[in-house]
C-alpha cells in the first residue's frame, strides 16, 4: 500500500506540474489585463507541434525547441496586435470571447498544417525509468518538474524585482493610473502575451515526449491549466502552481483509491468546492471595491 | 402546320431523350459518410475509395453495360443529418443501393428507414448490433469488436493465462470493446481481476496501471483509439510491468508504433490483413486483393487505411450482386448480397447467409506482434 501511495503521489506531482506550467501562462495575462486568455492551451499545442515539425525537418532537438518557442512568441504577439489591441476598451467579457475565437482559429490552422495525426517528440534524456523508492519516474518528468521550478522562480523574480514586471502588475491594478505614471500600457500588454505564449510553448515542448501532441491537444490542457489557475487564485502565479500540483495529486489519488472512472469528476468537484467556499481561490488576494 | 411541326419536334426530342436515358440509365449508389468531423479519419478514406473504384469501373464500361453514379452526402458525424440524407437518397435521388454509415451511430439511426423502404444497405460501421439480430435489408462488411475481443482472449488462453486486467478509455469504441471482453471472458475461462478506465485525453495512466500491477493479473488488455493506448504502453514500460500487453485493432497503424516507440516491442493486437499485406504467405488468397487495393490507393492518396478497405469490400460485393441479379431490382439485389460466398475482400473472405449478414469469421483478423518497430504475424 505505501508503495502504491508513493507511485500515486509521484504521478500526481508529474501531472500536476504540467497543469501548473499551463496555469502560469493564464496567470500572466490575467495579471496584465484582467482577461482569461482561452488561447493559452493553443500556445501549448503550437509550441509542441512546431518543435516536432522542426525536429522532423532535421533541426537538433534543442534548436528546434528554441525556434518553436520563438515562433509561438511571435504568434502570441500577432494575436495581441491584431485581435486584442483593436478591441482595446472593450469589456473583459468581449476580450475573453475574442480569445476563444483565436483559440478556434489557431486549432484550425494547426489542423490544416499538420492534419489530425498525433506526433511525438523524442525524450530529452532517454526513456529509461528512474527508480525512486518503490515508484518509478521517467527522466522526462524530471525535466518537466525541474523546468517548472526554474520558470516559476523566474516569473516570481520578474514580477517582484524587475521594473517591467512591476509595471505589468500596475497595469492590472489600475490601467488609467498606470498610464498616468508613464507606463506604456500597450507595450505591457504585448509583453504579457509574448511571455505567456513563450511559457505555453515551453510547457508544450516539455510534455510532448510524454503526452504526444495533436492539433486539439491544447483543449484539455487549457481547461486543466485554467482550473489550476482559479483554484490557486487567478492572477497569483504561485497560486497557479500550487493549484496545478494540488489538482494533479488529487486526480491521481482519486483514480488510485476511489475509481479511475471518477478521476476528473473528483478533481472538478474540488474546484467547485474551492470556488464555493473561497471564491477568490486558495491563494487569491481579496479584492475590495473602493467607492 | 408549323405549330404541329413544333409539337412533333418537341415530342420526338422528348422521346429521344427518354430513349437515351434508358439506354445509359446509370446504377445509382447512394452513400452517406462521415468525411468531416471527429470520425473523418474513417469516412475520408472510405469516400476516396468509393470514388476511385467507381471511376475505374465506369472507365471499363460500367456494370451490365450501365454506368455507376455515386450520390454522396457528408453527415459530419451527425446522426440526425444521416437520417435526413438517407431519406433524401431514397425518396428524391431514387438510389438503387446504399453503402455508408461510417459510424455505428449513423448506421443504427438510419436502419428503421432502410427497413421501411426496403433498400439494400451495406454498412461500414463496426458494432455487432448492426447485424444482430439480423435485419432483412442491412448488411455490414467491417470486423466487429467482438471478433477482436475473441481473438485476444483466444491468444491469452493459448498462452495458458487466466487472470486478465482490462484498461479502457471513455470513448464509444473503448466502451463497446470493454463490454465485449467482459461478456466473452467467461467463455474462455478467463477472469478479470481489474477493470480500470481513463479519459481519452489523459496524459498519464500510471495510477491505473499501478493498481493493475498489484491485482495479480497475468496479462493486460487495452481497448482504445488515438494517443491514449500509446501512453498506456509507455506507462507499462515505465512501471517495469512485464506482463503481456494486448492492444485492440483500433491502434493497428504505424502511428501507434511511432508514438509508443521502444515500449511497443512485444505488444500484441488483432489487425486486419491489410496492415500486414506484404508479410502474408504467397499462398494466401487474400494477398493479391490486398496488394492491389493498397498499391492503387497509395499511388493516388498516400498511406492506406483499413477503413477505406471496408468501402472497397462494400462496393465490390454490391457490384457482384447487381451483376448476378442482372439489374437493380432491390429485392433481387438484396437476395444476391445475402448469397455472397467466397468473396475475397480486404477484410477477409465473406460468406454471407440469411443468418449472418457480415459473413466474416475469426480468421479475418490476424494476430500480430510488434517486433523491431514493425508488425509480425503470430498466426
Amino acid at each position: 500500500m505505501p508503495e502504491q501511495l508513493f507511485q500515486f503521489l509521484v504521478t500526481g506531482i508529474t501531472v500536476g506540474s504540467l497543469y501548473a506550467l499551463v496555469g502560469l501562462g493564464f496567470a500572466l495575462i490575467y495579471n496584465a489585463s484582467d482577461v482569461v486568455n482561452f488561447a493559452q492551451g493553443e500556445f501549448v499545442m503550437l509550441g509542441a507541434m512546431a518543435a516536432i515539425a522542426l525536429q522532423n525537418a532535421g533541426f537538433p532537438l534543442f534548436l528546434a525547441a528554441i525556434v518553436a518557442t520563438l515562433l509561438t512568441v511571435g504568434v502570441g504577439l500577432l494575436l495581441e496586435r491584431f485581435a486584442i489591441e483593436p478591441a482595446v476598451g472593450a469589456s473583459v467579457v468581449s476580450t475573453i470571447i475574442i480569445t476563444i475565437g483565436a483559440a478556434i482559429f489557431l486549432r484550425g490552422v494547426a489542423l490544416l498544417l499538420w492534419g489530425k495525426d498525433f506526433y511525438a517528440l523524442p525524450p530529452f534524456s532517454g526513456d529509461t525509468p528512474i527508480q525512486l523508492g518503490g515508484a518509478t519516474v521517467l527522466p522526462q518528468s524530471l525535466w518537466v518538474l525541474g523546468v517548472t521550478v526554474v520558470l516559476v522562480l523566474l516569473v516570481r523574480a520578474f514580477f517582484n524585482r524587475t521594473l517591467p514586471g512591476k509595471a505589468l502588475l500596475a497595469c492590472s491594478y489600475n490601467r488609467v493610473a498606470a498610464q498616468a505614471v508613464g507606463i506604456n500600457v500597450k507595450v505591457m500588454l504585448r509583453l504579457a502575451y509574448g511571455l505567456s505564449a513563450g511559457l505555453g510553448a515551453l510547457a508544450g515542448i516539455l510534455i510532448a515526449p510524454i503526452t504526444f501532441s495533436s492539433y486539439e491537444a491544447g483543449v484539455m490542457l487549457g481547461l486543466k491549466g485554467f482550473s489550476a489557475a482559479i483554484v490557486g487564485g487567478i492572477g497569483n502565479p504561485m497560486g497557479a502552481v500550487a493549484g496545478g500540483l494540488l489538482l494533479g495529486v488529487l486526480e491521481a489519488l482519486g483514480a488510485g483509491f476511489i475509481s479511475s472512472g471518477y478521476k476528473d469528476a473528483i478533481a472538478f468537484l474540488f474546484v467547485l468546492m474551492v470556488l464555493f467556499f473561497e471564491p477568490t481561490g486558495l491563494f487569491g488576494h481579496k479584492s475590495a471595491e473602493r467607492v | 402546320m408549323r405549330r404541329l411541326l413544333k409539337v412533333f419536334g418537341v415530342v420526338s426530342l422528348l422521346l429521344a431523350g427518354i430513349g437515351l436515358a434508358h439506354a445509359a440509365d446509370p446504377i445509382k449508389i447512394g452513400s452517406f459518410l462521415t468525411v468531416t468531423g471527429p470520425a473523418s479519419f474513417l469516412g475520408d478514406p472510405e469516400l476516396k475509395t468509393l470514388q476511385m473504384y467507381i471511376e475505374d469501373l465506369n472507365a471499363k464500361g460500367g456494370v451490365n453495360g450501365r454506368k455507376i453514379e455515386l450520390i454522396h452526402y457528408d453527415t459530419g458525424g451527425n446522426t440526425k443529418d444521416a437520417v435526413n440524407f438517407v431519406k433524401r437518397l431514397i425518396k428524391s435521388d431514387n438510389v438503387d443501393v446504399l453503402i455508408g454509415g461510417t459510424t455505428t451511430g449513423d448506421t443504427m439511426a438510419v436502419i428503421p428507414n432502410v427497413e421501411k423502404e426496403g433498400i439494400p444497405f451495406i454498412s461500414l460501421a463496426g458494432a455487432v448490433e448492426i447485424i444482430e439480430p439480423v435485419k432483412k435489408w442491412v448488411f455490414k462488411v467491417p470486423h466487429t469488436d467482438r471478433m477482436a475481443a475473441a481473438k485476444i482472449l483466444g491468444d491469452i488462453r493459448k498462452r495458458g493465462l487466466s487472470k486478465v486486467a482490462l484498461i479502457t478509455g471513455d470513448g464509444g469504441f473503448d466502451k463497446s470493446g470493454r463490454t465485449q471482453v467482459l461478456e466473452l471472458a467467461p467463455n474462455y475461462g478467463i477472469t478479470l481481476v481489474a477493470d480500470e478506465s481513463y479519459g481519452n485525453k489523459d496524459t498519464d495512466m500510471t495510477t491505473q496501471l499501478t493498481k493493475i500491477r498489484s491485482s495479480g493479473a497475468e496479462a493486460i488488455i487495452n481497448f482504445g483509439l488515438g494517443q491514449a493506448p500509446a501512453i498506456v504502453t509507455k506507462n507499462v514500460k515505465q512501471l517495469g510491468i512485464t506482463l503481456p500487453l494486448y492492444q485492440s485493432h483500433g491502434v493497428a497503424s504505424q502511428t501507434f508504433i511511432d508514438l509508443a516507440g521502444a515500449a511497443a516491442e512485444g505488444v500484441r493486437l488483432p489487425a486486419a490483413a491489410l496492415v500486414v499485406a506484404e508479410q502474408l504467405p504467397n499462398t494466401d488468397p487474400q494477398k493479391p486483393v490486398l496488394l492491389a487495393y493498397k498499391n492503387k490507393y497509395e499511388a493516388k492518396y498516400g498511406p492506406v487505411s483499413t477503413f477505406g478497405g471496408h468501402a472497397y469490400d462494400g462496393l465490390m460485393i454490391t457490384v457482384a450482386a447487381i451483376q448476378r441479379a442482372g439489374g437493380t431490382d432491390k429485392a433481387k439485389v438484396r437476395d444476391e448480397i445475402e448469397k455472397t460466398s467466397g468473396f475475397i475482400g480486404t477484410a477477409g473472405v465473406f460468406n454471407m447467409s440469411p443468418e449472418d449478414h457480415m459473413g466474416l469469421n475469426l480468421d479475418a483478423f490476424k494476430l500480430v506482434e510488434i517486433h523491431n518497430g514493425t508488425w509480425k504475424i503470430i498466426e
